[in-house]
Parts: C-alpha cells; sequence; structure tokens
C-alpha cells in the first residue's frame, strides 16, 4: 500500500493532572495513516488508544506534538473544523431528532443547500439500508439500527477520515459479526479512511489493512494482521494478539539452548553478544511434536484437551516450563497421543520469532 | 408456605396505627381545602352558615373591578419574574454542571438557593429598606418618575423565584449525556449551534417545568409582595389579605378556588413535563 499519509501524528504527547501526580495517558506517539485504509489501534483498556482518537477529532487537545491532517497542522482546530467524524461508543445519537434529521445534522451545520441535504441523506439511508426508519425517532431502534444510523449520520458529510470508538462493543455476538462485515462493505464502498478502536483483537485481525498494537501509551508495533501475528516485535504484542508460547535460553548459531540443556533448531538464529538470554516466541499451531530421539527438546505430555476442530496439548519440558501446542484433530477424533508419553519438541520453520521483553 | 411478617422486612404500612394517621394527615391537608372550594357556591353571605347553591360569588368576583385589576397585575408580574428567573437559572445551570467540579461548588449552589433558606420575612424587610434608599437616591438625581412602577416587584419576585427554576433545570442538566454535544461539535456545529440544536432542545421540558413553577411561586407571594409594593399595587393574594381585615364573605372562596384550580393546571403539567420517560 503506497498510498499517501493522511493523518500524521508526531510525538504526540497527552497528559491528563499535573506536576508528579501526571498520568502520561499518550507518551511521545507518531504514527501515519495512509489514505484510504481501513487502520485499526488496538490495546487494553487504559493503552491510550481512545485518547488517541479523541485527539484527532479534536476534543482533547495534546500535550505536546502535532496531528496533521493532509498534510495540514489541525493540532489547534476545534471539532467542528476538522473534516473528520466520529461514530461515538453509546452512538450519541440526537434523541430528540428523527433518524433523518440526525444523518442530516452534519449537512445542515455545514451550511449545504436543502437539496443536497435531502439527496445525501437519502443515499445514506439507504447505504445503510434504514429509508424504511426515516421519521423514526432514535430512541425506538434496535441496538443495531443506532448503530447503523451512528455510521450514516459520520458518513453523510463525507468527512476525510471516520474515526469509530469501540463501536461494536455494544452488539452482540452475532450483530457485532455482521456489522463487522457491513463495516468493511461500507468502507470499500465510500473510500473513506476508517480508524478504529478497539480491544478486540480478533476485530482488529479480520477487519484491518493496518493495526496499531498500543500499550501503556506507547505504540508497540505497526504493522498488517499478518505482521503483527507471526512477527510480533515484544513480548506484549506477541501475547495480546493470539496465543502463544515463550521460551528463553542461550542463542546458538540456528538453535536455541533451553536451560535444561536440550537445543531445538530455529532457522537464522545468531548468538548474540556476551550469551545473554533471548526469548523466542512461538504460537501454538507451529509447533511440532516429533518421536523421542528426533531433533528438539526432551518433553512430556502432560494433559490433552479436546476442542472439536483441535486438540490442545500440554507440553512439560524437563525443567517443568509448559509448551501449549495446537494439533489439528484427525477424523477419527484420536491424536495419537496419550497422557505421560516422552516426545520430542521443535518448531516449524520460519514460526520461531526472537522478541524483546 | 406461611411467612411470619419479620421475614419480609420492615414495613411501614405494617404498623399498627398507619392506616389511622394517614386518614388523619390526608384530612389535615385537604378537608380546608374541601371547605373552602365547597363554601365558595355557598348561596349565604356568611362564611359559616350553608345558605344553598349558588355560583353568585363568581359572578360578584368577575364583576369585581379590584380583583380583576389585582389579578392582572399578579398574572404581568408572575410572567415577567418567571421569564427573567428562568432565563437566569438556565445561565446559572449551565455554569454549575458543563464543567467538571471544582472548588467553591457547594458555595455556589448555596448562593443560588439563598432564597429557599434565608426567611422570607428578612428578604422582604431587606428589599423594602434596599429599594426605600434606590428610591430616595432616584429622586434626589431628578428620576423621581422611576420610584412607582411595577419594576421593584418584577425584581424581586425574579430573584426569589430562581431557585425554584434551577432546581429542575439542574436536574434535567444533569441527566444529559454530554456526548450529545460532542457529537454536535463533531458534526460541524459551532458552539452556538450546539447550544441552540441540542442543548437547547433537550433541556426545553427542564426550562418549561422550571419556568411554571417560578410562575405558581410568584403568583402566591404575600410576604415580600407586601413589604415591597407601592400603593395602589395590590397583587391578587395581597388583595385577598386585604379582604379579610375588613368584611369576610364567600367572594374570597370564589378568587382562592379560582387561583387553586389556576395552581394545580400548572402544576399538573410541571409533573407531566419532569416525570422520566419510561
Amino acid at each position: 500500500m503506497t498510498n499517501p499519509v493522511t493523518i500524521s501524528a508526531r510525538g504526540v504527547v497527552k497528559a491528563f493532572g499535573q506536576g508528579p501526580g501526571a498520568v502520561r495517558a499518550l507518551d511521545d506517539v507518531s504514527l501515519d495513516i495512509r489514505k484510504g485504509e481501513f487502520f485499526t489501534l488496538l490495546g487494553p483498556s487504559g493503552c491510550g488508544k481512545t485518547t488517541l482518537l479523541r485527539l484527532i477529532a479534536g476534543f482533547e487537545m495534546p500535550s505536546g506534538g502535532t496531528i496533521l491532517l493532509d498534510g495540514a497542522d489541525i493540532t489547534d482546530l476545534p471539532p467542528n473544523k476538522r473534516p473528520v467524524n466520529t461514530v461515538f461508543q453509546s452512538y450519541a445519537l440526537f434523541p430528540h431528532l428523527t433518524v433523518a434529521e440526525n444523518v442530516a445534522f452534519g449537512l445542515q451545520m455545514l451550511g449545504k443547500p436543502a437539496g443536497e441535504v435531502r439527496a445525501t441523506t437519502e443515499r445514506m439511508l439507504a447505504l445503510v439500508k434504514l429509508e424504511a426508519l426515516a421519521s423514526r425517532k432514535t430512541a425506538q431502534l434496535s441496538g443495531g439500527q443506532q448503530q447503523r444510523v451512528a455510521l450514516a449520520r459520520a458518513l453523510a458529510p463525507q468527512p476525510k477520515v471516520l474515526l469509530l470508538d469501540e463501536p461494536l462493543s455494544a452488539l452482540d455476538l452475532k450483530l457485532r459479526k455482521e456489522m463487522q462485515v457491513e463495516l468493511k462493505r461500507l468502507q470499500h464502498e465510500t473510500g473513506i479512511t476508517f480508524v478504529f478502536v478497539t480491544h478486540d483483537q480478533e476485530e482488529a485481525l479480520t477487519m484491518s489493512d493496518r493495526i496499531a498494537v498500543m500499550n501503556a501509551g506507547k505504540i508497540q508495533q505497526v504493522g498488517t494482521a499478518k505482521e503483527v501475528y507471526t512477527q510480533p516485535k515484544n513480548r506484549f504484542v506477541a501475547s495480546f494478539i493470539g496465543e502463544t508460547n515463550f521460551l528463553t535460553g542461550t542463542a546458538r548459531a540456528g538453535a536455541l539452548e533451553l536451560p535444561t540443556g536440550d537445543t531445538i533448531p530455529v532457522e537464522g538464529l545468531k548468538p548474540v553478544d556476551g550469551g545473554k538470554p533471548v526469548t523466542v516466541t512461538v504460537r501454538p499451531e507451529q509447533v511440532r511434536i516429533g518421536k523421542p530421539g528426533v531433533e528438539g527438546a526432551k518433553a512430556k505430555v502432560a494433559a490433552l484437551v479436546y476442542f472439536g476442530t483441535d486438540t490442545h496439548c500440554h507440553l512439560h519440558l524437563r525443567d517443568g516450563t509448559e509448551v501449549v501446542v495446537r494439533l489439528q484433530s484427525p477424523a477419527s477424533g484420536d491424536s495419537g497421543l496419550a497422557e505421560g508419553d516422552e516426545v520430542s519438541l521443535g518448531f516449524a520453520p520460519g514460526a520461531a520469532q526472537v522478541v524483546e521483553d | 408456605m406461611a411467612k411470619s411478617g419479620a421475614d419480609r422486612g420492615f414495613q411501614v404500612a405494617r404498623v399498627p396505627g398507619f392506616a389511622i394517621t394517614a386518614i388523619v394527615v390526608f384530612v389535615a391537608l385537604y378537608l380546608p381545602i374541601f371547605t373552602l372550594v365547597a363554601y365558595s357556591f355557598n348561596a349565604s353571605t356568611s362564611l359559616a352558615v350553608w345558605g344553598g347553591f349558588s355560583l353568585d360569588w363568581y359572578a360578584r368576583a368577575w364583576d369585581n373591578d379590584q380583583v380583576k385589576d389585582a389579578t392582572l397585575r399578579s398574572l404581568i408580574i408572575a410572567s415577567f419574574a418567571a421569564v427573567i428567573s428562568t432565563t437566569v437559572a438556565t445561565m446559572a445551570a449551565l455554569g454549575t454542571t458543563r464543567r467538571r467540579d471544582f472548588k467553591g461548588q457547594t458555595f455556589i449552589y448555596v448562593m443560588i438557593n439563598q432564597p429557599l433558606m434565608v426567611p422570607e420575612i428578612v428578604t422582604a424587610v431587606a428589599l423594602m429598606i434596599v429599594f426605600g434608599l434606590v428610591k430616595v437616591w432616584l429622586t434626589s438625581i431628578g428620576m423621581g418618575g422611576l420610584t412607582t412602577g411595577l419594576g421593584y416587584l418584577i425584581l424581586a419576585h425574579a430573584a426569589f423565584c430562581i431557585p425554584f427554576a434551577y432546581l429542575p433545570i439542574r436536574a434535567r442538566l444533569e441527566g444529559m449525556d454530554l456526548t450529545l454535544e460532542t457529537a454536535a461539535a463533531d458534526l460541524y456545529a459551532t458552539p452556538w449551534q450546539t447550544f441552540r440544536r441540542v442543548t437547547l432542545p433537550l433541556l426545553a421540558p427542564g426550562i418549561i417545568a422550571g419556568a411554571m413553577l417560578a410562575f405558581v411561586i410568584s403568583l402566591d407571594d404575600v410576604v415580600i409582595t407586601e413589604f415591597v409594593k407601592s400603593g395602589g399595587q395590590d397583587t391578587l393574594p395581597t388583595y385577598m389579605l386585604g379582604q379579610m381585615r375588613r368584611q369576610l364573605t364567600p367572594e374570597i372562596n370564589a378568587v382562592s378556588t379560582m387561583l387553586l384550580g389556576l395552581t394545580v393546571v400548572l402544576l399538573t403539567a410541571f409533573f407531566l413535563l419532569t416525570r422520566k420517560k419510561t
């Protein structure tokens, strides 16, 4: 993706409170979001993702740094002067207005002629399939319908960037899945840049072009879903997205030497200066189990948990370290392993990643 | 399974004597009012002896120029007082709720609600003295023409009506989602447009309720009016008080009943506006 940058955050700091008691919600955050991207800010609650979104919207002013929109500095612009619209977590629909009036609100405030307001409102209601409910009050709508009104209202003024603050968190699972598809379709049809905030890593993986993983006010890693899943930069990213195993040992040429003395082949691993221990992460589905004696670490099957499509095999290394392996269940459902079996543990080629702590 | 009373916890309605207490309280509250209303239809000139049904006293009250004059004055003062106090109360409510908690907040609440706490007679005497001083000063600078007029009564009524208008407006504001105003700003509304198109319409039931409460409170006031009014500035309540000192006829009952009717209508509207939507 080589589209031009739309939103650019440069060294953004946001501190709440003053003096030594101040909390840094955002600590020197720099980020580029490209035009037309579905960009996700992912992290646990309190990581600063919503604060960053509110700074882009203009609801809060940063304590330091700048925010650029298409190259222009918008850091000090009030929200009503930014060509950016928000879908709020609570939807924040105007209860005294009808569905159509809600959708028309932004266009009217922009001073668009009445004919254009009507036409665009109709088009937006059609886009979210709510034409039939145009004259209803918003309180009469279901959660999913309110969600659609909020989307139509925010999309109607054709913003350069649409900000979505955990918009699906209030919906039940089935509706959430539907809206995920719906959001992707809307983004595709409108071509507008979406900045999506979520704490749900699965939602982030399935929907995003790129993901910024955040923790403790800092950006941990930016990349595509595949990049952050298969090449996590640090321990936080590896453990926050999906399930994973961590193994600490000494790096040898092409192998990891565990504290037990066993070695596991790791392609391309190089010794570290001073022999400092390194941490390697490997996803449960990328762990390979071999017959005893095959090259790898000696391990014992501690538990087998059958999940239907998968079987989770809990292995114990000789020093008691647990490694979880996800095996695809064969047709018979029998993994061919039994508790207490001695096995040899290895990694799929290219699956093990050295991570920073 | 039968349960003993103790298992259901304490219930006021089960305390011995509850029913009789309730009846006594209701009788004490409403018997005088029922009597007043009933005797307004009394054909006799006596307040105490029933002489048959009649609408005479209503006809007399309608024909009484003093009653009409006082009623009109009451309505004018109450209207102005309601509008002024509601405007001030709306601004005060916006100022005290649309921000993070601040130091001295409680002090501000006490200041705004002062008329609820200071004895009315004290306020009345204080107003009389201050207005007296103002009038002396106005006369001394040759503006004696401004020493009469309804302005003083309107100002006094507007002041003591502020807390009554403030409370329902503030209650409404506190129940309002602040995100709505953020959303309006996000959708290109200027601060004024946000107020005009979002805050004010949502606040309207609170404002109307506040205005009606202020209107009723102003309509009913005796003490402050009695001290502040100039000669010939009787409002309906002070006129009635004056009548009581001379001759007592069921005309007073008729006037009271009409005032009661107006108040009941306004207060019913107030409760309909402020009740929570289900």
